[in-house]
């Protein structure tokens, strides 16, 4: 069984149903951690040596966040820059994230079609990954396509929301139970395009 | 009395004459003081008389200032130093002795010579003292390795005092050369005279390690400002009337004080109360000398004067340039080693009388021996003055090398006033590497702090002689953590008015003191309460349910817009109405600002970026 380590980054969360229903889907599910960064640390003090034990305990690191400016809110940013320090996180020495799981959950205003190549914002999210790509890269980790729900703008139905939830649920517990295909799974657009191939029946 | 009133008068306006002319002309005080004595001196206008018991009296200037000397000197430094106290002092007095005895022995009997040798081989510890501390230059590796030499002369004295009467040749004047005041210690016996002395020391030292420092508590508590300098000024005769009664130099026994009482709160407030008795006694002490120069005499034997106050400093700096050599002071301070003690030395007044009286030396040889000295300690000031022209000229062009090198030890801040505000600033400052000196009127307080290991020196930071021991004028910012309104305002402008160059940050009791502060034209103010109630505040809309981001953020908005709003209130803080409307107009806007679920800059945060698509 895999740990997983949810790094959860939202400034008002608390006017986000996205947000706060994906993160309810996984709150308190065996061998799941939600660590809450703009919670932990409103003045952007982040406890490095903290981070960087959570991470050590988990086998698979994720970042859920909505997408700001094609990116991360401003918190994930100061998380990589001071919690990946040389020969811990990379470097000869650095093999602390070697071989975990890491991937995004993003929620994005614009739908879906706007995220193409021939779409309003021209690059598609799994492009927009890349520099969590390439810090996997670095960092000896097994990086993912981002799980990612898009047209939140448009006012997502609220079974809709719930079903988001729910995939996010399944697709956590399987991951943890080792039941996904990896190797397969890189190769996907978005890592909840198409959740039956992904995990196949339960 | 009156002519006791009319030479202190003398004295007085003398000093006060000389002293700012010869400041203004570049020469320093102590070539001032000689000069005014030899204007009023016997030989001048022949104001004075009586010379030799004023210099005699006022010689104690001496003993305060090893007494202050001692305060500035940890135990823990001087034990640093004691490698060049020994090496560098032990070999000016061993070697200095040795070449003018071989010199005198070509002309007097080897006796004679010796004793010239020692006499002439101590320089001037008021002089050289006074003039680096007036030049700043007492920490400089020349200041500190001067200060050694000296204070090895200092104890050097000691068996001086007891080996020139053993060198005795003609008939002594004197019978009884060591008559003391309290009692006859020549008549114990040998051992116990060397056991008294040892327990006269140790006494010295036990007595200011432990009753001085709870002695001066219970004084401080009483709060009576001339108690506490009776005190100290009683702490310093009675070690050097100790020391005399056991035969030891009434300097070192004060020396000792000073050293023991220096890791004590007290440090600052004695240094400050002693300082003006010393710089008037030594004032004193050099316009006597300067009055005691015999001119009679020295234009009978002009050559003769001259040529031994020359060869004297020669020898002497030569030396002093060989052992600088042999301990490898670097060119630069050497220049100043050598300057700096050449020149003979008050002791050598002492010691000539002692000659005298024991028959060791004829009066023939001795006057013009002890108009040299005079001579010497009269260039003396000149000599620096020559030594900082030259110095500075090739200081040009060696300069930029070690500057822009400011480390955070080297911030010199003042921190006035440990209470419960004090205490938190000055640990923030220590445990960033920042050693604050901090002062507090609370002895109790005082007290405990220093059992925490904190280093916080009693004393009222108000009072301007005592910001100037704390190092008002190096120091580069002082912060005012005083509760009282007045007190702060009093020290702030005290601080604007003679260290202009003070930064200051000021802790305020209210709003209405922060208007206070800033009637003087004090910036860097703050409310004492205010980051306190905030945070507060954050914590509480924690407690009910708020994101800890939004709580941040909250507080960082009303903590700025109220600092903003502070200038403009304080314009209107004399007109009540507008005052009050203005008021309530800052805080609607405040209001409407953080209104919780709209305020504008968390909905930014919310909205950081709304990527949708531009036709949804």
């Amino acid at each position: 069984m895999k740990k997983i380590l949810i790094n959860f980054a939202h400034p008002a969360k608390s006017r986000s149903s996205v947000n706060k229903t994906l993160r309810k889907a996984v709150e308190g599910v065996e061998g799941v951690t939600v660590n809450d960064l703009y919670q932990a640390y409103p003045d952007f003090m982040i406890d490095i040596e903290r981070e960087k034990q959570l991470c050590e305990e988990h086998d698979v690191i994720i970042f859920q966040h909505p997408l700001y400016w094609y990116s991360t809110p401003s918190i994930v940013k100061e998380w990589f820059d001071l919690v990946l320090e040389h020969d811990w996180a990379y470097g000869s020495k650095g093999n602390a994230l070697k071989d975990k799981l890491f991937f995004q959950v993003i929620s994005a205003g614009g739908d879906g079609a706007s995220y193409q190549k021939d779409g309003y914002n021209e690059f598609s999210l799994k492009e927009l990954s890349a520099p969590f790509r390439a810090t996997a890269k670095l960092c000896k980790l097994v990086w993912l396509p981002p799980f990612a729900i898009t047209g939140v703008h448009g006012g997502l139905p609220t079974a809709e929301i719930l079903r988001h939830g729910e995939s996010y649920r399944r697709t956590i517990i399987a991951l943890r139970d080792e039941r996904v295909d990896i190797e397969q799974a890189k190769l996907l657009e978005l890592l909840n395009a198409d959740l039956n191939q992904l995990i196949g029946s339960e | 009395m009156e002519a006791f009133l009319l030479q202190f008068f003398i004295f007085l306006v003398a000093a006060a004459v000389a002293v700012p002319l010869a400041k203004k002309l570049g020469l320093g005080s102590v070539l001032g003081y000689l000069i005014a004595g030899i204007v009023i001196g016997p030989f001048g206008a022949s104001l004075i008389h009586d010379v030799e018991a004023i210099m005699h009296f006022t010689e104690f200037g001496v003993v305060m200032m090893l007494f202050l000397v001692g305060l500035e000197l940890k135990p823990s430094l001087l034990w640093q130093l004691k490698t060049s106290i020994i090496g560098l002092g032990g070999s000016q007095v061993v070697l200095s002795s040795l070449v003018i005895t071989g010199i005198s022995a070509w002309y007097l009997p080897w006796q004679q010579a010796l004793a010239i040798g020692l006499i002439l081989s101590l320089s001037s510890t008021a002089i050289v003292l006074q003039t680096l501390q007036e030049k700043g230059q007492m920490k400089t590796e020349a200041g500190q390795s001067v200060f050694s030499v000296l204070l090895f002369q200092d104890l050097a004295v000691i068996p001086m005092l007891a080996i020139i009467p053993l060198l005795a040749t003609l008939p002594s004047l004197t019978a009884d050369q060591h008559g003391s005041v309290l009692f006859d210690l020549h008549a114990l016996p040998e051992y116990l005279q060397f056991m008294t002395t040892l327990g006269a020391v140790v006494l010295v030292l036990v007595i200011g390690k432990y009753a001085g420092q709870p002695m001066f508590r219970v004084i401080a508590k009483t709060g009576v400002r001339e108690i506490f300098v009776a005190a100290a000024l009683a702490l310093v005769i009675g070690s050097s009337l100790l020391m005399l009664a056991v035969g030891l130099s009434p300097a070192l026994g004060a020396f000792l004080a000073g050293v023991v009482l220096a890791d004590s709160e007290f440090r600052h407030e004695l240094e400050s109360d002693i300082e003006p008795f010393k710089g008037l006694l030594l004032g004193i002490f050099f316009i006597s000398i300067g009055a005691s120069l015999n001119f009679t005499l020295i234009s009978d034997n002009i050559l003769l004067i001259l040529g031994l106050s020359a060869g004297l400093i020669a020898l002497k700096w030569l030396v002093l340039v060989f052992i600088g050599k042999v301990f490898r002071i670097t060119s630069k301070e050497r220049s100043l080693f050598a300057i700096a003690l050449a020149q003979g030395g008050e002791f050598a007044f002492v010691l000539f009388q002692l000659t005298k009286n024991t028959g060791v030396l004829p009066v023939s040889v001795i006057e013009p021996l002890i108009s040299a000295v005079a001579i010497s300690m009269f260039v003396a000031p000149l000599m620096f003055v020559l030594h900082d022209k030259m110095a500075r000229s090739s200081l040009a062009e060696a300069l930029p090398e070690d500057e822009d090198v400011i480390q955070k030890g080297d911030h010199k801040v003042i921190v006035a006033g440990f209470g419960r505000l004090g205490v938190d600033i000055g640990r923030f400052l220590l445990s960033a590497g920042i050693k604050p000196v901090i002062l507090d009127y609370d002895s109790n307080n005082v007290s405990v702090l220093r059992k925490l290991g904190i280093e916080v020196y009693y004393g009222d930071a108000t009072r301007l002689d005592l910001l100037e021991s704390a190092g008002a004028a190096d120091a580069e910012l002082l912060v005012v953590t005083f509760g009282n309104t007045d007190a702060a305002k009093h020290l702030i402008e005290l601080a604007a008015k003679h260290y202009p160059h003070l930064k200051v940050v000021a802790n305020a009791r209210d709003r209405e003191a922060a208007f206070e502060l800033m009637d003087i034209g004090a910036d860097n103010i703050f409310r004492e309460t205010f980051d306190s109630a905030l945070s507060i505040g954050q914590s509480a809309m924690q407690q009910l349910g708020i994101d800890s981001y939004e709580a941040h953020r909250l507080k960082q908005i009303f903590r700025k817009k109220d600092i903003e709003m502070m200038p403009e209130l304080y314009k209107k803080r004399c007109e009540e109405e507008s005052y009050i409307s203005l008021y309530k107009k800052h805080h609607a806007q405040l209001e409407d600002l953080m209104k919780l679920g709209t305020n504008e800059s968390l909905e930014a945060a919310n909205k950081a970026w709304a990527g949708r698509n531009p036709d949804h």
